[in-house]
């Protein structure tokens, strides 16, 4: 018998929530990313203790086993690269409460990352960190993958309001780290060194997260330009004019076109590149802030600038920017996303060099972005039928690394390495750095149960995005 | 491998690699919400008939994914990725139906028919109009029945408590094929009568038909029209919707009207899609597309000819629960909302997810009882923090299905459920002294 395993976790997990058919490990086989792995079980977790039996028994029994959330990762996060149990943790939703004294929300690992935001907001406070797929996507792998979001830019990323979490161990060990306390400087970090570990060191089982109170007012600003590297250079200038936007967010042409063919938000579609500015704070700060902006877009050569009087207004337009990701692949089927983030000041530069890359490769190359933090997302709508244009793309993603790299920047902002980018992870960290990782992730999980296959490269392993 | 090309044309197979798998679609499902996997949410859906496709699963596989499937289409509304999953699902549907085994069909219908519905006399009367649905579409749709044996017995009775006394065969009978228009003429439209509408829901089809005239239009109900063809193309009878259709779109060109209107979301919902059914048949591939053009639900008419006006207050406050097919298909959104706010003395309080599926969704609610209550219980509790005491609605399955919830919440004394044109009737409506656009 094979999988004899699978016998034992019977015993372990309910009936209902230990998943074998085809069709389950089919539909647990994929996410937001790329390519498509399966597995042999899927176990539908509901408590610490469950995580903790499933982990000692894949020890005992050597099988790898893959935490998921809902399964919206950019970066193949939870792909069972190598057979064995996806751990889903989607449906573990029961505790979601909010502490206004002590500023905190205590979240199980399921729960949705705008029901935080919607719980938080009864309550006057703010749980910042907001990805674009916050809508969908779980908080356990928001944390396993430090997301971002557009409020990245002033209030920063998921690691910036986790205070405390239980983990369960890769080798299936219960511990706690952090607390809830904002100053806490007991040891070694920890919960700073889960948070983005995408799953390799620990099963998070609960989070305790920060909460800030909510601005009292918010504006939107919508700003439009000629030419992409206008914009950019636009974005770079307003940064260091002594004014904080809580987002700022670019959208060149194809993304409009592709946003308001989905759904028509009024978004222009003749321009080359639109900026969404985001102002929060105290209502009469903020007036003089939209003041100053709207001229010093004009000085900047703006073609159009428009600030919403409506909230229902503003609202339209940031949905809309939400819905970027996903609605551009109307021209092809297939997207290969990349998260790209560079130094503020090297926003133009970054601009110029994808156009010229988008020019060389003959690709469909969409760019869009929280450009406000250097974090672009530089898009390739292609068609994986295609192989010979799959191979450009290859190249493509490759020079647009190097390029990220070059300017002082980073292979991701936010959506993390998993199988998409560990390629490339030595052009970044050096054969040092990735060694200091790697042995981090030796000490925590000699037999690398946890989410293996991904972040570090196998030898020679190239990005290939052809399947065949 | 040629069977494989040939799968893969059935499935839409192509059509599966638009979905990049994002998940936008997973808040929006019914049954994902409550059977709480990926295999019965629409990403996973598709990925299992893609996988189909290429041969990594069998048919078996994916029948139950896509079985309990409600088809509401609210997936549709939410991906922006524009991924037509309708037509991935009915061409799945369609493999499941040909692969089942045919000798048992004719054996179940008549288990079905001897065991549970002749001792009913309930039962019996719908027996009646089925058979007459029978007669009326030519086809099999007492076959749709089949499936009932599987739940049947413990089931129906609860059905029974809510299905509206029937129209006899001569009421139906009486039915002007013609009715001018009150007052002004503004259009002249051929009326879609349906099936389970014109048998279960007579009065309201002569309701509907009435206030069309009121509000402007000159009707007409072609003879030679049939069953919208629904609930074969749901369930995988792709030629007999096919062949309906055809009907359909004879009867009504014949009809010479501006548009077709109907007052069953599904059965709007149906129509609005004929061209789907005639890809690769140039000639009528046009003349669907004219008959989908021409077709509309009977609220978003009112609203576009907008000359009612109602003179009687209704003090009374009401929710509505949109049928799948008209706001997701059809994609009739503020209409029946706006049309209620004429009303005067009406007040109209906006249920909590209200473009979910009820659990209705064609037959689902007999053939898959239980996973259907779970999803009417999640609607239930919406619908109780409104405190309306009347839920309208657009759909006749909709409305059979708020009535079961209401009863099994014991609700039956405090909240009616209405289908809208029943209540803009109420309201006395008059033409208009002028007509605004």
């Amino acid at each position: 018998m094979a999988n004899e395993w699978i016998t034992e976790l019977r015993v372990l997990i309910d009936d209902g929530r230990l998943l074998t058919s085809p069709a389950d490990c089919y539909s647990y086989s994929f996410d937001g990313s790329f390519g498509s792995y399966l597995p042999e079980a899927v176990v539908q977790a509901q408590s610490t203790e469950e995580v903790s039996n499933v982990l000692k028994l894949a020890n005992q029994r050597n099988i790898p086993v893959y935490p998921r959330g809902q399964g919206t990762s950019m970066s193949g996060g939870p792909l069972p690269v190598k057979g064995g149990i996806v751990l889903d943790v989607s449906q573990w939703n029961e505790r979601l409460d909010i502490y206004p004294e002590d500023m905190v929300a205590v979240v199980s690992p399921g729960v949705i990352t705008s029901d935080i935001h919607e719980k938080a907001n009864e309550h006057e406070l703010m749980y910042p960190p907001d990805p674009s797929s916050s809508h969908v996507s779980t908080i356990a792998g928001n944390l396993a993958e430090n997301s971002g979001g557009p409020r990245g830019l002033k209030y920063g990323v998921t690691k910036d309001y986790v205070i405390g979490l239980e983990v369960v161990t890769p080798e299936g060990n219960i511990i706690r780290t952090g607390g809830r306390t904002i100053k806490n400087v007991t040891g070694y970090d920890l919960t700073k060194l889960i948070i983005g570990s995408e799953g390799m060191l620990g099963v998070i089982t609960e989070a305790t997260l920060k909460l800030i109170p909510k601005p009292a007012s918010v504006r939107t600003l919508m700003v439009t330009f000629d030419t992409l590297v206008e914009a950019g250079g636009a974005i770079s200038e307003l940064l260091t004019s002594n004014i904080f936007p809580s987002k700022m967010e670019l959208m060149d042409q194809a993304s409009l076109q592709a946003v308001e063919q989905y759904s028509a938000a009024g978004l222009p579609t003749d321009v080359e590149a639109l900026i969404l500015i985001e102002l929060d704070g105290h209502p009469l700060a903020l007036e003089e802030e939209i003041q100053q902006t709207v001229t010093l877009c004009r000085q900047l050569g703006a073609r159009d600038i428009s600030v919403p009087e409506k909230p229902e207004e503003a609202k339209k337009l940031w949905e809309a920017r939400k819905q970027v990701s996903p609605a551009i692949v109307q021209w092809k089927p297939t997207k290969v996303a990349e998260d790209i983030t560079v130094p503020r000041s090297k926003i133009p530069d970054m601009c110029e060099r994808l156009i010229d890359i988008r020019k060389r490769y003959q690709l469909h190359l969409v760019v869009f972005g929280h450009a406000g933090d250097g974090n672009l997302h530089p898009n390739i709508i292609c068609d994986k039928r295609d192989h010979e244009e799959m191979q450009r793309v290859e190249q493509a993603v490759e020079e647009i690394f190097q390029s990220a790299v070059q300017l002082g920047g980073t292979l991701s902002g936010e959506h993390g390495i998993g199988t998409m980018k560990s390629p490339f992870m030595e052009m970044e960290l050096g054969q040092t750095g990735i060694d200091m990782m790697k042995r981090i992730k030796q000490a925590w999980d000699p037999k690398d149960i946890l989410n293996p296959g991904k972040m570090f490269p196998e030898p020679g392993q190239k990005l290939v995005l052809r399947d065949d | 491998m040629t069977d494989l090309n040939e799968l893969q044309e059935k499935i839409n197979y192509p059509k599966t690699f638009d979905c990049v798998q994002c998940g936008y679609c997973l808040p929006a499902c019914p049954t994902y919400e409550t059977m709480q996997t990926e295999t019965h949410s629409p990403r996973g859906r598709i990925n299992l008939v893609k996988m189909l496709g290429e041969g990594k699963i069998g048919v078996e596989d994916i029948q139950e994914p896509i079985e309990k499937c409600l088809g509401c289409r609210a997936c549709e509304t939410a991906c922006p990725s524009n991924v037509e999953y309708g037509q991935i699902l009915e061409g799945a549907k369609q493999v499941i139906e040909e692969q089942k085994k045919q000798g048992k069909v004719k054996q179940q219908v008549e288990k079905a028919l001897f065991n549970h519905m002749f001792p009913s006399r309930k039962w019996m009367d719908a027996a009646g109009h089925l058979t007459w649905l029978y007669q009326k579409s030519g086809l099999q749709t007492l076959a749709q029945l089949t499936d009932l044996t599987k739940i049947a017995p413990l089931q129906l009775g609860t059905f029974e408590k809510v299905l509206p006394k029937a129209a006899s065969p001569t009421e139906r009978k009486a039915t002007p094929s013609f009715l001018p228009a009150k007052g002004k003429r503004l259009a002249r439209v051929g009326f879609m009568s349906g099936c389970i509408m014109d048998s279960l829901f007579h009065s309201t089809n002569q309701r509907t038909i009435e206030l069309l005239s009121i509000a402007g239009a000159e009707v007409v109900l072609p003879k030679n029209q049939t069953c919208c063809g629904a609930l074969h193309a749901h369930s995988g009878k792709r030629e007999a919707a096919r062949q309906l259709a055809q009907r359909n779109i004879q009867a009504f060109e014949e009809a010479e009207v501006d548009y077709v209107v109907n007052n069953a979301g599904g059965c709007g919902a149906m129509l609005a899609e004929y061209d789907h059914l005639f890809e690769g048949e140039p000639s009528w591939d046009a003349r669907a597309k004219v008959f989908v053009e021409k077709s509309i639900d009977v609220s978003a008419l009112l609203h576009q000819l907008n000359y009612l006006e109602f003179t009687r207050e209704i003090d009374e406050v009401v929710t509505y629960q949109p049928s799948c097919h008209m706001l997701h298909v059809q994609k009739v959104l503020q209409e029946p909302v706006e049309l209620l706010s004429k009303i005067p003395g009406l007040e109209y309080r906006e249920m909590n997810k209200k473009d979910r599926c009820c659990g209705s969704a064609g037959i689902y609610n007999v053939v898959h009882y239980e996973d259907s209550m779970s999803i009417l219980n999640n609607k239930m509790a919406n619908m109780k923090q409104t405190q309306a005491a009347a839920v309208i609605t657009t759909n006749p399955g909709c409305l059979l299905q708020m009535k079961l919830g209401i009863q099994r919440a014991g609700l039956q004394d405090k909240v009616r459920v209405v289908h809208l044109v029943d209540l803009l009737m109420e309201a006395a409506p008059q033409p208009g002294k002028t007509p605004l656009n």
